[in-house]
């Protein structure tokens, strides 16, 4: 009998270690032998700890279980059956390119990952030259899926085409934003394809050396990224010889150290080389001077994670899912109050709105939703009545948003947005890198200002406006340079909350 | 709060020091290597860290003071964060944070009088669809409710 019992943080978070160990003691009490299969999540986090159980090779859930449930889905009696996973709704409406695997796999096992197309972009791209590994990812469209949405190929290219003796591929999988948990997600439950698109990206520029800086807070994530490089580095995946190609690529694992700023590209490379992660000017862009001075691509997990089935399926493939210039799918995650939160790949395209109230069912409390702050805490406050937005980098900058890491964090009636606005200008004061005053001492200000409007002061909104601008003009990066979208979409959106009525002298 | 190590020994922090300068950039893992085997990194480390890596000691107090992971003492013998961030204050973590602090009696980055908690805050632990979320030590918990922080602190002795 072969069980499913995932290992996803979030999954742990929820009591998944108790149910694989109850399933293990009650299949034991019915002398019946079990292979325990610790995957990966399949996203549906409201489901979570979900178990699968596998008859006549399809894979039934039962979810959310708890140990107390173990004897009877060993029986097949559990009242928490779901029948056939894929045929759930939630999976049957998703485009599941760059997380097709996830949750379905052994995370760390290297043949279970070859049987599911893994290592077969990699063979590809192996076969092709670095220049036509650079134009496939720039055929597909693939822009940064770390916030900026920046072309992944040009971007590829200006490292390509910079001559040094050493360049580096660098990833970002430092993931701060409130709200997003892709990148983890896919550490932890397909390891192999960041580390597959981290090879393709290497024998693309003619880069042999890599970094993953993976946030601390993770401690799951690193432990599984830090087994997964161990199989691959032996089954010679990287080293010297790339399966065998005569080309190197090796990587290492590097933990933060739990400061929100060196998610920024240049603040992450100081961070790297043992420095205070304080933002570089650019120019030099990190493509032509980025890690010890040398060319260096930096993409997110998700941007590199996507490579491997843009080369296993071909750049027309992907490029063909998408709306406009956004091309492919965008991984989102749905979290806060909803109903069902977890990960949802479709391409882009889809309506906010229908994201929020049909895939996410609304909110968990069952109150109207009043506002969804997407792309993470410097991403603006949407309400209600701009749902029709449609998910696509142009269409929410139009909508003055941003998509970011693709996170929608969901808020119900009860939500004041005076006090998240203060969060995020509390949140920019805390994580400031201190290199501009706008922002290092704007965002203090800031914090100052709303609570003079929270305690009744109307003459202090035109103030806080006016730090906004200031904020947005006079920082280097996005962290003083957007928090007033989350801090100005709640002050225009919803501005009884900012009319608070003048508390009575005592 | 006594918190009783025995003090650091020079050859076991010279040890930790030579495992790592090999590698590129190499003062952020010594500095976790340090966290991990003493908790903090020890006053008397960084006279050693800086020699090694030629750089000044003020350039490496910069550093360590720069991020939230490092301390330069050690906390109680179990840290507790809490995520404070927009996901999790969507579903009331909040409102939690606040009433666990009040109930051990102390404030963020505080430690019980026991010793045996320190409660962090912490921008999200990527559990944002089951929030609230927390991680004691490195054990993440989601759906925290007052009752499930309770015990957790119970067990651990807070
Ligand atoms: C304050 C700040 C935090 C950021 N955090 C992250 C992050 O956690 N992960 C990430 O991939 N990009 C983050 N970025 C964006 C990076 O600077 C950069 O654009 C990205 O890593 C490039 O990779 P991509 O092109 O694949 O998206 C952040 C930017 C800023 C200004
Ligand atoms: S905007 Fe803030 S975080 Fe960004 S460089 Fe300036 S001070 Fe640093
Ligand atoms: S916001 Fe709390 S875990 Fe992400």
């Amino acid at each position: 009998m072969k069980i499913y019992v995932p290992a996803d943080s979030a999954a742990l978070a929820l009591g998944a270690d108790d149910v694989a160990a109850a399933i293990m003691e009650q299949a034991r009490a019915r002398g019946l032998s079990v292979e325990l299969v610790r995957n990966g999540t399949r996203g549906m986090i409201w489901l979570e700890p979900l178990v699968e159980v596998v008859m006549d090779g399809v894979r039934h859930g039962f979810g959310p279980a708890t140990p107390d449930d173990a004897g009877a889905i060993l029986d097949g009696t559990c009242a928490k059956a779901l029948g056939p996973v894929d045929k759930l709704d939630w999976m049957q409406r998703q485009t599941r390119l760059t997380f097709a695997r996830c949750g379905i796999i052994d995370p760390l096992s290297l043949s279970d990952y070859q049987a599911h197309g893994g290592l077969a972009g990699l063979k590809r791209a192996i076969a092709m030259g670095s220049a036509d590994i650079v134009d496939e990812v720039t055929k597909s469209g693939l822009r940064g899926r770390g916030g900026a949405g920046f072309p992944t190929g040009i971007k590829w290219n200006t490292v390509l085409q910079a001559k040094a003796a050493q360049k580096y591929i660098v990833c970002n999988a430092d993931e701060g934003d409130s709200g997003t948990f892709a990148d983890r997600m896919i550490m932890e439950g397909d390891p192999f394809t960041l580390i597959e698109g981290m090879v393709i990206a290497g024998l693309g520029v003619d880069a042999t050396r890599g970094y993953v800086y993976l946030r601390s807070e993770y401690p799951d994530a690193i432990s599984v990224m830090t087994r997964a490089v161990e199989i691959a580095r032996a089954a010679g995946v990287l080293g010297p010889d790339v399966l065998g190609s005569g080309r190197a690529f090796d990587l290492e694992i590097r933990k933060g150290a739990g400061a929100y700023v060196c998610g920024e590209e240049t603040s992450l490379l100081n961070s790297l080389e043992g420095k205070r992660g304080v933002v570089r000017a650019k120019p030099p862009l990190p493509a032509l001077e980025g890690f010890l001075g040398q060319p260096t691509v930096v993409n997110n997990v998700i941007s590199l994670a996507t490579v491997p089935v843009i080369f296993e399926k071909g750049a027309q493939f992907y490029a063909d899912f998408g709306l406009g210039r956004s091309r492919g799918t965008v991984t989102l995650q749905i979290a806060g109050n909803v109903a069902r939160g977890g990960l949802f790949e479709t391409a882009f395209g889809m309506s906010l709105g229908d994201v929020v109230n049909d895939i996410a069912g609304g909110t968990a409390s069952g109150r109207p939703v009043k506002a969804v702050q997407v792309g993470g805490p410097l991403g603006a406050y949407m309400p209600v009545s701009k749902f029709d937005t449609a998910l696509g980098y142009e269409e929410f900058d139009a909508a003055g948003g941003l998509i970011g890491h693709a996170g929608l964090v969901v808020f119900d009636d009860s939500a004041d947005m005076l006090r998240m606005a203060r969060f995020a200008m509390e949140f920019c004061a805390v994580e400031s890198c201190g290199k501009c005053t706008p922002c290092r001492i704007g965002a203090v200000r800031g914090v100052e200002t709303i609570d003079r409007i929270a305690a009744g002061d109307g003459a202090a909104i035109p103030l806080l406006t006016d730090l906004c601008e200031t904020m947005k003009d006079g920082s280097l990066c996005a962290l003083g340079g957007f928090t007033p979208f989350p801090v100005m979409s709640a002050l225009t959106h919803f501005p009884d909350d900012f009319a608070r009525v003048k508390e009575a002298a005592e | 709060m006594t918190v009783s190590a025995p003090a650091p020994d020079l050859d076991d922090m010279r040890a930790i020091i030579a495992q790592h300068t090999h590698l590129e950039g190499p003062l952020l893992p010594i500095l976790h290597a340090f966290q991990d085997a003493f908790g903090h990194v020890p006053e008397s480390a960084t006279p050693l860290i800086a020699e090694a890596l030629n750089i000044s000691r003020a350039e490496l107090h910069g550093v360590i003071s720069f991020y939230h992971d490092f301390r330069e003492n050690p906390a109680g013998r179990h840290v507790l964060k809490i995520c404070r961030a927009e996901a999790c204050q969507a579903v009331g973590g909040d409102a939690l944070a606040h009433a666990t602090l009040r109930k051990l009696g102390i404030d963020w980055h505080g430690t019980t009088a026991n010793g045996a908690v320190t409660v962090e805050p912490v921008y999200c632990l990527g559990l944002c669809a089951c929030g609230p979320a927390a991680m004691m030590d490195d054990k993440v918990i989601g759906r925290v409710d007052g009752a499930k922080l309770d015990q957790l602190l119970t067990e651990v002795g807070a």
